[in-house]
C-alpha cells in the first residue's frame, strides 16, 4: 500500500516536473537516499557505526569510471565488476573491523575511509589524481538515453525503490530479527543461536554495495569524479542523514537524505551565515528530536491524536 | 643521523600538537562518555583569539593567553549548558551529531568573526632555533612538549589529590553512585566541558606560532587529535600523549622513509594494525558501546 | 555588522547613481542574466571570495556605462563550497532555472571539470576562473578560461633558473589539484630547460610543520627548492626553510603572489622569488605597459569598495566579465553567437594579461601574463621583464 503510493508519487513527480534543475536535485536526493539507506541498515539495525562509507561510495564511482574511461567498457559491464569488487573489499575490511566496537569501530572505519581517499588521490595514473577523472560516459540502454535529466531521475528512483523494498523485506525477515537482537545485546543474540559475526559481516557488505551503487549512479550523472567528493566529510554527512532521518527507520533514510540535500540549497540565501544556520538546525533537530525526524513526526502525530481522543473522551463522560 | 634526528624532532613537534588535542578529547570522554567533534573548533578559537588579543588588541602575551583560554572555556560551558544538557535522549550517536552541528556552527562563527584569511603569530620567545647534531629544533616545539607534560601531570594531580578531581573520577565510574554520595555531577560535567575546551584553546595557542591559523584549521587538527586519543586508548591521559606522539612520529618517518603523499595512509594503516591487535587502544580499557 | 551596513548603503548609492545615469533605452530591454559560480566559502574561499566581489564590481561598472546594447546586466551567483557535486547542481540551476546567458567560474579545476559536460550539453558558454590545463586542452567549443595556466608559470620559473645556472631542484607541492598540476608541469618541463628534479615531496594543505619533507629534500642536495601551493602552507614552508638554515634559493608559485604571503611568512619571506601577475607590481610597471591603466583602475575600485587589499585571483572573474561583455555586444543574448564572439576577442587588455582568443586557444594568454618578482624588505620587486 505504502509502496504503491511511493511508486505513484515518483511517477507523478516525474511527469509534473519539467525543469532540469529540479530533476537533478531529486536525482541527488535519490543517490543520497541509497547511501543513507545502506548505512541505516548497518547503524540502525545492526548497531555498527561506519565513518568511512564514502570510500565505498568512491569505490563504486571510480571502478566504473576507470573501466569505462580507460578500458572503454560498457557501463553495464562495469557495474557488476564494481559490485563484486565492493563485495570482496567490504568483506576483507569487515573481517577484522567488526571485532571493534563503539567509537573504536568508528575510528577503524574512519581510517579505512581515509586510506580509500588517499588511494583515489594518489593513484593518479588511473584516477586522475586531485584534478579528477573526466569523460565518464552517460548511461544508455538500447534506445533510451539516460543523458536526459528525466530519464536519469526515473532510473535512480527505480533503483532506490528496489533497494527500499529489499530492505523492508530484510527487516521483516529472520535476518532482521537477528539484527535487532544484535543491536540490543550481542551476547544475548549469540546465546539464542544467531551467528552474530556472520550476520554483521553480511550487513556490512550489503551496505557497502548500496554505497557503491550510489557511486556508480553519481559518476554517470555528473560524468566527472574527483577525490573531494568522497572524503571524510562525505562520510560524516551520510551518518548525519541517517541520524537526522531516524535510525532503524527505512523511510527515515529517505527523509534524512532529502532534508540534508535540499537544506543547503535553501540556505544559499544566508550567504556567509549559511554554516551558522546549518549547524544550528542540526543541533536543534538532534536536541528536540533525538530519534530523528520520522519518529519525531510520528510521535507528534500520535501525541496529537491521543490528546484529541482523551479530550473527546472527557467530553463524553 | 642528522636526518633521523630531524624526523624525530618534526614528529615530536606535530605529535605534541596532536597529543594536546587528544588530551581534550580524552578527558571529556572519561568524564561524560562523549566524543566532542567540536574539539578542533576550540583549537581554532584559542589560536585566533590569542592572535587577536595579542597582535590585534595589543595586550601583553600572558594576558592574551589567559583571556583567550578563559574565553574558549566559556564557549565550552555554553555548549554544554545550551545544547548537550538539553538533549532529550542522550544516546552517544545523537550527542556526536550535536557536537558535529556545534563544530559547523563555531566554524561559521569563526569565519564571520575573523574572515576567510589566515593569520600568523610571531614566536613566543626571541630565541632562535637550536641546533642539535646538525638538526634544527624550535623553541616553540619545546614549549608545546612542556605544556603537554604539564597538563598530564596537572591532570594526574587534580584527579588524585583534589576533592573536585576525585569527585570527577567518581562520576566517571558511575554518575548515579556519585550522585547518591552527594556529588553534584551536573556541575562536574560542566567543569569537564570547560576544562577540555580550555585545553583545546591552549593547544591552538601553542600551535599558532609554528603554523598558520584560520577559521577552518580545526577540522584536520580535530581529526588527528581524535585518532591520537583512540590510538592511545580513550579516557587515558597518558594514552592520549602516547597516541599523539606515536601518530606524529609515524607521519614524520612516513615522509622520511616512504613518501610524503602517502604519509597519512601509512599512519592510518599502522593505526588499523594497532587497533586490530589491541581493540581498545594502547592503554585503553575495553569499552563496549553500541550505537 | 557596521561594515556590511555601510557596504549596503554604498551599493545602494552606486545603484541610484547608476539609475540616474543609465539612458532611458535601457529600461525597455530585458536584462542579460549572467551566472556566477565561486567557492565563496570552504577551504578555497581565498579564491572564490575575491572572484565574486570582482564579478560584482565588473557588472556594476558595465551597468554604470549603460549596460550592453541597452541591456543591463544581472548577476546570479551561487556558492559552490568547492564541492563538485554541489557545483554541478548549481550549474544546472543557473542553466535551466535562472536561464543565464553565460556562466563565469567556478574557481577550481575539479569544480570546473564537473560542469564542463553540462555546459557542452546544454549548451551555455562557460568562462572558468580555474588554472588547470585540462579545462581548455583539448579545446571544448563552449569552455573558456581566464586564469593563467601553470604551464606559463613553470616556464617563467625555469627560465629564471636557467639564467642563474641552477641545474638541480627539489620540489614540494600541496596535495590539491593546484599542487598536482604544478608538480606535473615542473617535472614535464624540466628537461627542456636542462634542469633535473632531484626530489619531489608533497604536503597537506593544513599540515602544521613541514620540516620532515624539507629534510628529505635537503638530503637530495638540490641547488634550489620550488614550493607550489596557496596560503597558508607555503608560508609555513618558508618559515621552516629559514629555521632549518637552508643556504639555497627558495622559489614559490604565483599561488602566493599577494602581500598576505609576506604578512604570514614574515622575515622568512625575504629573497623568495616567484612568478606573479602584474597586479602585484602595478606601481613598478613602465607607463608604456598596456595593462597599467586597467590594473590601476581595478585596484582603486576594488580597494575603495571592499576596503580590503586586492587578491591576485579576483582579476580572473573581472576579466571573464569584460571578455563576456565584449562578446555580448550585438548578439542580443544569443548563446551561440556569444560563444563564437568570445573566440574572436583579440587584444583585450585585462587584469591578468592581454587576451587573444581563437578557435584553437580558449585561454588566450601569452607569457607576458607573468613577471618574475622577488621579495625584498617585505615588498615585491620586479627582477626581470
Amino acid at each position: 500500500m505504502r509502496n504503491a503510493f511511493f511508486v505513484l508519487v515518483i511517477a507523478v513527480v516525474g511527469l509534473s516536473v519539467s525543469n532540469a534543475y529540479h530533476f537533478q536535485l531529486l536525482t541527488f536526493i535519490g543517490i543520497n537516499t541509497l547511501l543513507a539507506l545502506g548505512l541505516n541498515m548497518l547503524m540502525g539495525y545492526a548497531g555498527q557505526i561506519s565513518l568511512g562509507h564514502a570510500a565505498f561510495y568512491g569505490l563504486g564511482a571510480y571502478a566504473t569510471a576507470i573501466l569505462t574511461v580507460h578500458l572503454n567498457w560498457s557501463p553495464w559491464l562495469a557495474l557488476p565488476v564494481a559490485v563484486v569488487l565492493t563485495v570482496v573489499i567490504a568483506f576483507l575490511v569487515a573481517l577484522p573491523m567488526l571485532r571493534l566496537s563503539g567509537f573504536y569501530l568508528g575510528m577503524g572505519t574512519l581510517g579505512f575511509g581515509m586510506i580509500g581517499y588517499i588511494i583515489f588521490r594518489e593513484w593518479s595514473r588511473f584516477t586522475g589524481g586531485d584534478s579528477g577523472l573526466v569523460g565518464i560516459p552517460s548511461l544508455e540502454l538500447g534506445p533510451i538515453s539516460f543523458a536526459s535529466a528525466r530519464n536519469y531521475f526515473y532510473l535512480v528512483w527505480a533503483v532506490v525503490l528496489v533497494c527500499l523494498l529489499l530492505c523492508e523485506r530484510l527487516v521483516d525477515s529472520r535476518v532482521g530479527r537477528g539484527l535487532r537482537a544484535i543491536h540490543d545485546s550481542e551476547q544475548a543474540a549469540a546465546a539464542m543461536g544467531i551467528d552474530t559475526s556472520r550476520l554483521k559481516i553480511q550487513i556490512f557488505v550489503l551496505s557497502a554495495v548500496f554505497a557503491a551503487l550510489a557511486g556508480f549512479l553519481y559518476a554517470h550523472l555528473v560524468n566527472f569524479i574527483s577525490p573531494g567528493s568522497f572524503d571524510f566529510l562525505v562520510s560524516v554527512r551520510i551518518v548525519t542523514m541517517v541520524v537526522i532521518g531516524g535510525m532503524a527507520s527505512i523511510w527515515g533514510s529517505l527523509l534524512g537524505a532529502s532534508l540534508l540535500t535540499v537544506l543547503p540549497e535553501f540556505l544559499q540565501a544566508f550567504a556567509d551565515s549559511e554554516m551558522i544556520v546549518y549547524g544550528l538546525i542540526l543541533m536543534v533537530i538532534m536536541i528536540f528530536l533525538p530519534q530523528g525526524l520520522t519518529r519525531g513526526i510520528m510521535d507528534a502525530y500520535e501525541g496529537a491524536r491521543t490528546r484529541k481522543a482523551s479530550k473527546s473522551a472527557s467530553i463524553n463522560s | 643521523m642528522q636526518e633521523f634526528l630531524q624526523y624525530v624532532f618534526s614528529g615530536v613537534t606535530n605529535g605534541s600538537v596532536y597529543a594536546i588535542i587528544a588530551l581534550g578529547f580524552s578527558m571529556l570522554f572519561s568524564m561524560t562518555g562523549l566524543i566532542n567533534f567540536a574539539q578542533g573548533e576550540f583549537v581554532m578559537l584559542g589560536a585566533l583569539g590569542m592572535i587577536s588579543l595579542w597582535k590585534g588588541a595589543g595586550l601583553p602575551l600572558p594576558a592574551a593567553i589567559v583571556l583567550s583560554t578563559i574565553g574558549v572555556s566559556a564557549v565550552g560551558l555554553l555548549l554544554e549548558r545550551a545544547a548537550i544538557r538539553n538533549v532529550r535522549k542522550p544516546h552517544p550517536i545523537v550527542l556526536v551529531i550535536v557536537t558535529i552541528g556545534a563544530s559547523i556552527f563555531l566554524r561559521g562563527a569563526g569565519m564571520i568573526g575573523w574572515g576567510k584569511e589566515s593569520y600568523s603569530s610571531p614566536a613566543f620567545s626571541r630565541q632562535g632555533a637550536f641546533e642539535v647534531a646538525g638538526a634544527t629544533l624550535l623553541p616553540q616545539s619545546l614549549f608545546i612538549l612542556a605544556a603537554v607534560l604539564l597538563i598530564v601531570f596537572g591532570l594526574q594531580f587534580f584527579h588524585r589529590r583534589t576533592l573536585t578531581g576525585k569527585a570527577m573520577l567518581a562520576c566517571a565510574i558511575s554518575k548515579r553512585a556519585a550522585w547518591l554520595q552527594g556529588i553534584p555531577s551536573e556541575r562536574l560535567v560542566l567543569l569537564a566541558f570547560a576544562l577540555s575546551a580550555g585545553m583545546g584553546a591552549i593547544g591552538g595557542i601553542l600551535i599558532a606560532p609554528i603554523s598558520m591559523s584560520s577559521y577552518d584549521m580545526g577540522m584536520t587538527l580535530g581529526l588527528k587529535g581524535f585518532c591520537a586519543a583512540m590510538l592511545g586508548g580513550l579516557g587515558s591521559s597518558l594514552g592520549a600523549v602516547l597516541g599523539g606522539l606515536l601518530l606524529g612520529l609515524l607521519e614524520a618517518f612516513g615522509v622520511g622513509f616512504f613518501s610524503s603523499s602517502l604519509k597519512d595512509a601509512i599512519a592510518f594503516v599502522l593505526l588499523l594494525g594497532i587497533l586490530y591487535v589491541r581493540p581498545g587502544g594502547i592503554l585503553g580499557a575495553k569499552v563496549v558501546k553500541r550505537f | 555588522m557596521n561594515r556590511t551596513m555601510s557596504l549596503i548603503g554604498k551599493s545602494l548609492a552606486v545603484l541610484l547613481i547608476g539609475l540616474l545615469v543609465v539612458p532611458a533605452a535601457a529600461w525597455c530591454k530585458e536584462p542579460y542574466k549572467i551566472g556566477g559560480l565561486f567557492s565563496v566559502t570552504g577551504p578555497s574561499s581565498f579564491l572564490g571570495d575575491p572572484e565574486k566581489k570582482s564579478l560584482e564590481l565588473a557588472i556594476d561598472e558595465i551597468n554604470a556605462r549603460g549596460g550592453i546594447d541597452g541591456h543591463l546586466l544581472e548577476a546570479v551567483i551561487y556558492d559552490t563550497e568547492g564541492d563538485p557535486g554541489k557545483t554541478n547542481l548549481n550549474a544546472s540551476k543557473l542553466m535551466t532555472k535562472d536561464n543565464v546567458i553565460a556562466i563565469i567560474g567556478p574557481s577550481l579545476t575539479p569544480t570546473t571539470l564537473a560542469i564542463v559536460p553540462l555546459a557542452e550539453k546544454q549548451p551555455v558558454p562557460l568562462i572558468s576562473c580555474a588554472a588547470g590545463i585540462l579545462i581548455t586542452e583539448p579545446v571544448k567549443p563552449w569552455v573558456f578560461k581566464t586564469a593563467q595556466s601553470d604551464v606559463l608559470a613553470v616556464a617563467a620559473i625555469y627560465g629564471h633558473m636557467q639564467k642563474k645556472n641552477i641545474k638541480k631542484v627539489g620540489i614540494i607541492t600541496v596535495e590539491s589539484a593546484y599542487g598536482e598540476s604544478g608538480r606535473d608541469q615542473l617535472t614535464a618541463q624540466a628537461p627542456k630547460f636542462g634542469i633535473q628534479v632531484v626530489q619531489a615531496e608533497t604536503f597537506g594543505a593544513k599540515d602544521t610543520d613541514m620540516t620532515a619533507q624539507l629534510t628529505k629534500v635537503r638530503s637530495a642536495q638540490p641547488e634550489a627548492v620550488i614550493c607550489w601551493g596557496t596560503n597558508p602552507g607555503p608560508a609555513v614552508i618558508a618559515r621552516n626553510f629559514q629555521q632549518m638554515g637552508f643556504k639555497i634559493p627558495l622559489y614559490q608559485s604565483h599561488g602566493v603572489a599577494s602581500p598576505k604571503f609576506v604578512e604570514l611568512a614574515g622575515e622568512a619571506a625575504e629573497n623568495i622569488v616567484l612568478p606573479a601577475g602584474k597586479i602585484l607590481v602595478t606601481d613598478q610597471l613602465p607607463d608604456s605597459d598596456p595593462q597599467k591603466a586597467v590594473l590601476k583602475r581595478y585596484v582603486e575600485q576594488f580597494t575603495g569598495r571592499f576596503k580590503q587589499p586586492v587578491s591576485p585571483f579576483g582579476g580572473y572573474a573581472y576579466d571573464a566579465m569584460m571578455i563576456l561583455a565584449k562578446a555580448l555586444e550585438g548578439t542580443e543574448g544569443k548563446k551561440d553567437a556569444v560563444r563564437k564572439r568570445i573566440e574572436e576577442v583579440r587584444g583585450l587588455v585585462g587584469v591578468t594579461g592581454t587576451f587573444n582568443f581563437s578557435p584553437q586557444d580558449h585561454n588566450g594568454l601569452g607569457p607576458d601574463a607573468f613577471v618574475m618578482v622577488q621579495i625584498q624588505n617585505g615588498k615585491f620587486k620586479v627582477i626581470d621583464q
